[in-house]
């Protein structure tokens, strides 16, 4: 029924280049779109196969060194190298977009009322004053609590949701044809991601425009586009729909993508391995605002009152939302940061341990980051980040015994042993982490935990680093802390989970019941969110 | 905003009082004094010029002393200059440097952000490296060799303009020292609108803008030009705050009769309470130009509140 | 981006490419850079090994030669050597009939109605311009001597000062002292502004508010004035000045090693190096420094130019250090005072100290970029 609909963009033959000083990149190598009058196409990729610069070739927004070749055709009309006033007829009236970074990508320093209305003065005429009534109905259309009020606020005084409210209504604004959304949620917060889409969802059937779903998450795909497109390094591997692609994928890379959706189930610890961490009545403030000369701090409890007991062998999940003071936790029961409350290591109270009494226990308790760029210092290679530890807890390591622990741990993490002699910047996300776990292992610890560590991986990488991590659970008997706002890998991952919200445990208990059978309505909603949409 | 006003005032007392103590602690613990001149005076001279200006006191009680005076806007008799005390060489002096220094700040201000706009807008063309290298050079050279080669140039081989002093004030016996005066800054000021503005043009919410299909000028007048004035104007304090206050070098060179020689003069000669005069000066133009621009930051950035 | 196409491709003999090396890489793709480079070690080696070459020293006095302008010929000149010797021809009451110069030698034959007295030779000496007057011979019963010597040319490429001293020993004295200062004081200012920013940074909390408003304050002090009092009261030697500039420059250092502080204390890394066990003094040393020396080698390249901006300005005023030292600042404002009747005082040293400054920049542009973590 879809194949009767006009196409309303063809895209043929579309090629994108960069020029670096390294040489030319093709970032996009002549691919074939169509999107049909008010369908949803999906393209799908992980981060660098091509799929926002293919967009962003079209509408004429690539960086300076970009060039676009090829053809893309908007009902007939030839988008590719459009002068730009011709091609400002479209853009914003005919075809709008979204994006990724709702935080930066409306102006600071204009209300939104005014940004809004921007696009209605520039394509139809007349004044700020008379587009005003059209604004406060679109804030009204996306969801924008009290529009009369927040017309006039700044982009900072919004949250991350309502500005993502704020670029649909502006990419609303003159009823386009055809909007484009680059990755509309993935700054989001699960819950928001799940409302954001379900209103583009209603406003497409309300006004039947097409949209063009960029996004590297397969899980949004499958309830929202009718229509998928893979690609991978510049190019499309698969195009069809979406019930096809899903059940007969034809391509191995579609294949791989598909299977990479964490799986598995981990068995929980027998009922009396002995615990080996746990913290009482955790509490932990944030002192905020406050100076030399200025009275009035305020105190903000990140984390209030948690209580938590993690077995031998053990994998708690903990899931919540960002602001919900996972991290925090994971940092004050390894003693990182000034919190109260009671702890313990196997049987030794440490509630009360400085930083010269931890440091022995600290080869035991490790700590694993989210993003594998940051947790790397720049500026020293491989083999010395890994056996940095080694320096504090084993002194007496000569270096040559040094040099065999970190091949041995590069060997046990799946790396190259020859990697210990380059340098962080030099590999990809996924081998990143890796070298974060060896670090992490190469101490040979008891306790790992494990913070957002697959949140900055495409979910290929992830699926493996998960799977590394499981082994070496097994390998080692380890205890891991995986916190976490993915609740597919959560779910994966761990045989008991902890939800939070504003820094308190919401609800608790095995996986299993936890998914299948939520008790409260936050864990409905996450979940609901998660593997619903 | 008046709060906040008030505030900024309030904290800027211990500022200065701190500036003063220090400035007033510093020169006296130095070696020297205001009558110790080459040949030396005869102690009975000598004692009745330091009874006068009661320099025999205890340290503390001329701090004291000075302190009081100086909040009532006595800031005490200049030792070299005599027939005048230093609130009246002040008064004298500065109404030349701020002119000059008004003139110097507009062109820099002016020619530096037009300047730099154009360039950012035509980055890596001709026109953009020219600006550029022109930038360079008033960034790297110092005024007092400017100073010199436009006296050279201009007085001396051209014969077009006078080469120094403040005549009637009309424009010709400005243009030198102004402009002398006004291209560090201007280069400052080209220098840092380039970057911001090159820095404004790749953010996300121009890509926004230019997705919407808003015609360039609008994109970069509206949206672009707003953000890259920011750092522009946090400049402006210090910036308008030295123009304003006179600079030694520009105002030595072209006789100008300002205010700028004078703590240079005034240091040399030890002549504290001209030198202390001087440096409140200064402290107070820097503290309410950077309260002005605050305020001026707030109105155009809205991120920034001052409540 | 997928680990299972990416194989590391590395050999155990291969070495990873450090940001530093990549770094220089990238500077020496810089031409602009690595003509600044080149540049100033040009001048460097001007100002330290120059003098070497050059016969006079930067405190040799040429009466005869005040203030004459830069010339490639040597002084003096034939025709004024003729004028001299003529002169001293009539004070020895002989006539001149012929004078040669060759190079450093000359030969003069004079005559006279009566026998010369060979001592006349005293004559020639006495002048400036001769030396080792010798009598060759002697011809018609001594009424025609034949008298060769010395003749002392200088040669002054860039003219001499209203001292009569060589300006191009000047230059490269004030080249030296220039650079010294320039390259010391920005060694002090690093020291101070390092550690107070550091310290500053990790420590945080009240002695961080602290230590930044004691900045803040200083800031406040007119800079100038602060540089000028403490140059006129505790004196003007040489290492004085650089510590007194040096002291003053840290300002701005502080400052930015702070935010760098604060920046990389929130990186994860050291977290990591937190979690790890490591003690605040490791991870200092281990993971902040290597990380704040980018920006710092960056801020040093602004801060050279500008303390040798700043000593000259200082010797402009008449504060820098004393005669007979000299510095590029001390010679341009004797240029301006001289501007009129011997412009070549400021194009000289102007020259040099403008080149300086621009290579500066040059390098610290291509450094900055060389380095820009946004390149990466």
């Amino acid at each position: 029924m879809a194949d009767m609909k006009e196409t309303i963009l063809a895209v043929r033959g579309l090629k994108v280049n960069f020029s670096t000083p390294d040489g030319t990149v093709e970032a996009v190598k002549g691919i074939d779109l169509d999107v049909r009058s008010g369908e949803t196409l999906a393209v799908v990729g992980e981060s660098g196969s091509g799929k926002s610069q293919t967009m962003m070739g079209i509408m004429g927004l690539l960086a300076n060194n970009g060039t676009v070749n090829g053809s893309a055709r908007y009902r007939g009309q030839e988008l590719v190298g459009l002068p730009p006033k011709a091609l400002n007829q479209v853009r914003g009236s005919k075809i709008t977009m979204i994006f990724q970074e709702p935080m930066t990508s409306l102006d600071p320093l204009y209300t939104i009322g005014r940004q809004i209305a921007e696009p209605i003065v520039h394509h139809r005429g007349g004044t700020f004053r008379q587009a005003r009534k059209r604004v406060l109905e679109l804030l009204e259309l996306v969801g924008i609590p009290e529009p009369g009020r927040r017309i006039d606020s700044y982009p900072h005084e919004l949250s991350g949701g309502q500005r993502q409210r704020v670029m649909i209504a502006m990419a609303l604004a003159n009823e386009p044809d055809l909007l484009i959304a680059d990755e509309p949620t993935t700054a989001l917060d699960v819950t928001i991601q799940a409302q954001i889409l379900d209103l583009l969802k209603s406003l497409q059937k309300r006004f039947g425009m097409a949209i063009v779903l960029i996004t590297h998450d397969l899980g949004i795909v499958k309830h929202f586009a009718e229509r998928v497109a893979v690609m991978r390094r510049g190019e499309v591997v698969e195009q069809g729909k979406t019930a096809d692609i899903f059940e007969r994928p034809q391509a191995d890379y579609t294949k791989m993508l598909l299977a990479a959706e964490p799986s598995g189930r981990k068995a929980p610890p027998a009922d009396s391995a002995p615990i080996i961490l746990e913290g009482r009545d955790v509490c932990v403030d944030y002192q905020i605002g406050g100076g030399l000369f200025r009275g009035g701090t305020s105190v903000f409890r990140a984390v209030d009152s948690v209580n938590l007991r993690l077995k031998e062998g053990q994998t708690i999940g903990v899931v919540g939302e960002s602001g919900s003071g996972k991290s925090t936790l994971g940092r004050a029961l390894l003693r990182l940061l000034p919190s109260s409350g009671h702890y313990r290591f196997g049987t030794t109270d440490i509630s009360g341990f400085d930083r010269g009494q931890m440091r022995p226990l600290r080869r035991t308790l490790q700590l694993v980051f989210q993003d594998p760029y940051g947790s790397l210092s720049p500026r020293r290679t491989v083999g010395e980040i890994i056996t940095e530890g080694l320096y504090v807890h084993e002194p007496e390591l000569s270096r040559a015994d040094r040099d065999r622990r970190a091949i041995e741990a590069l060997k046990e993490v799946g790396l190259d042993p020859a990697s210990r002699n380059r340098y962080p910047h030099e590999f990809s996300g996924g081998q990143r982490q890796r070298i974060a776990i060896a670090r992490a292992m190469i101490l040979k610890p008891k306790v790992v935990i494990l913070d957002e560590p697959t949140s900055a991986l495409d979910r290929s990488v992830q699926g493996q680093v998960i799977e590394l991590l499981r082994d070496l659970q097994r390998k080692h008997g380890l205890s891991y802390i995986f916190i976490s706002h993915d609740l597919s890998v959560v779910k994966a991952m761990s045989d008991y989970v902890i939800v939070m919200k504003n820094g308190k445990i919401v609800e608790e208990g095995h996986t299993d019941a936890i998914f299948e059978a939520p008790k409260q309505p936050y864990t409905k909603t996450l979940i609901g969110a998660a593997f619903n949409v | 905003m008046i709060s906040f006003i008030l505030r900024r005032l309030a904290s800027a007392v211990p500022t200065l009082f701190i500036v003063v103590t220090i400035s007033f602690f510093l020169m006296r613990f130095a070696p020297g004094g205001p009558f110790n001149l080459e040949r030396p005076l005869p102690p009975q001279t000598m004692a009745n010029l330091m009874k006068t200006y009661q320099l025999d006191q205890p340290l503390w009680r001329q701090y004291v002393h000075y302190l009081s005076n100086a909040v009532t806007g006595d800031f005490g008799p200049s030792y070299i200059y005599k027939d005048n005390n230093v609130a009246e060489l002040i008064g004298k002096g500065l109404p030349y440097s701020m002119e000059l220094g008004f003139y110097a700040l507009l062109l820099a201000v002016i020619g530096g952000v037009t300047a730099g706009t154009i360039a950012a807008l035509r980055q890596n063309s001709v026109l953009d490296f020219a600006i550029m290298s022109v930038s360079t050079i008033g960034v790297t050279v110092p005024n007092f060799v400017v100073g010199p080669v436009l006296t050279l140039v201009f007085a001396i081989v051209l014969a077009w303009l006078p080469a120094g002093g403040w005549g009637d004030g009309s424009l010709r016996f400005l243009i030198l020292p102004m402009i002398a005066l006004a291209l560090p800054q201007l280069a400052v000021f080209a220098r840092l609108t380039r970057g911001s503005m090159i820095e404004a043009l790749h953010t996300d919410h121009i890509r926004t803008a230019k997705a919407y299909g808003l015609p360039s000028r609008t994109v970069v007048v509206t949206h672009a030009m707003r953000g890259a004035m920011l750092p522009v104007v946090s400049y402006l304090a210090p910036c308008a705050a030295a123009l304003l206050t006179g600079s030694a070098v520009v105002e030595t060179i072209f006789t100008i009769p300002g205010v700028g020689r004078y703590f240079v003069l005034g240091a040399i000669n030890r002549d504290y309470t001209l030198v202390m005069g001087t440096v409140i000066l200064v402290a107070i133009f820097v503290i309410v130009f950077n309260l002005l621009v605050d305020i001026l930051y707030g109105l155009l950035d809205p991120r920034v509140r001052h409540d | 981006m997928t680990d299972i196409v990416q194989t590391p491709v590395a050999t155990p003999e291969t070495k990873g490419r450090s940001l530093f090396q990549l770094a220089a890489m990238r500077f020496r793709r810089n031409r602009a850079a690595m003509a600044g480079c080149f540049m100033l070690a040009l001048i460097a080696l001007f100002s330290f090994l120059g003098p070497l070459f050059v016969p006079h020293t930067y405190d040799q006095v040429f009466p005869s030669y005040v203030s004459i302008g830069p010339s490639l010929e040597p002084r003096p000149d034939t025709s004024t050597l003729q004028d001299v010797m003529e002169g001293v021809a009539t004070r020895a009451r002989v006539t001149l009939k012929e004078f040669n110069v060759e190079g450093q030698t000359f030969t003069a034959t004079v005559t006279s109605e009566q026998p010369i007295d060979a001592r006349a030779t005293r004559y020639f000496d006495r002048a400036n311009e001769f030396r080792d007057t010798q009598v060759v011979a002697t011809e018609d019963d001594g009424r025609t001597l034949k008298v060769t010597g010395q003749v002392d040319r200088e040669y002054f490429p860039f003219g001499t000062d209203s001292n009569g001293r060589d300006l191009l020993v000047r230059v490269m004295l004030g080249g030296q002292i220039s650079i010294a200062v320039g390259l010391l004081a920005s060694l002090v200012s690093l020291g101070i502004g390092v550690v107070y920013g550091a310290t500053s940074g990790y420590i945080g909390g009240r002695v961080d508010n602290v230590m930044m408003r004691l900045v803040e304050i200083l800031y406040s002090l007119p800079f100038v004035f602060l540089v000028v009092v403490l140059v006129v009261f505790f004196g003007r030697s040489f290492i004085l000045i650089f510590l007194v500039i040096g002291a003053v420059e840290w300002l701005d250092m502080a400052r930015i090693v702070r935010g760098q502080t604060l920046a990389l204390k929130r990186r994860e890394f050291v977290g990591a190096a937190q979690a790890l066990g490591l003690t605040d003094w490791q991870i200092i040393r281990r993971h902040i420094i290597p990380n704040t020396i980018g920006p710092v080698i960056v801020f040093v390249t602004v801060v050279v130019p500008k303390v040798i901006l700043l000593e000259s300005f200082l010797s402009f005023l008449g504060l820098g250090v004393q005669a007979p030292l000299t510095s590029w600042g001390a010679l341009i404002s004797e240029g301006a005072n001289n501007i009129q009747s011997a412009p070549w005082l400021l194009i000289f040293p102007a020259i040099f100290f403008v080149v300086t400054l621009f290579s500066l920049n040059f390098v610290g542009d291509g450094l900055r970029d060389a380095l820009d973590p946004k390149d990466r």
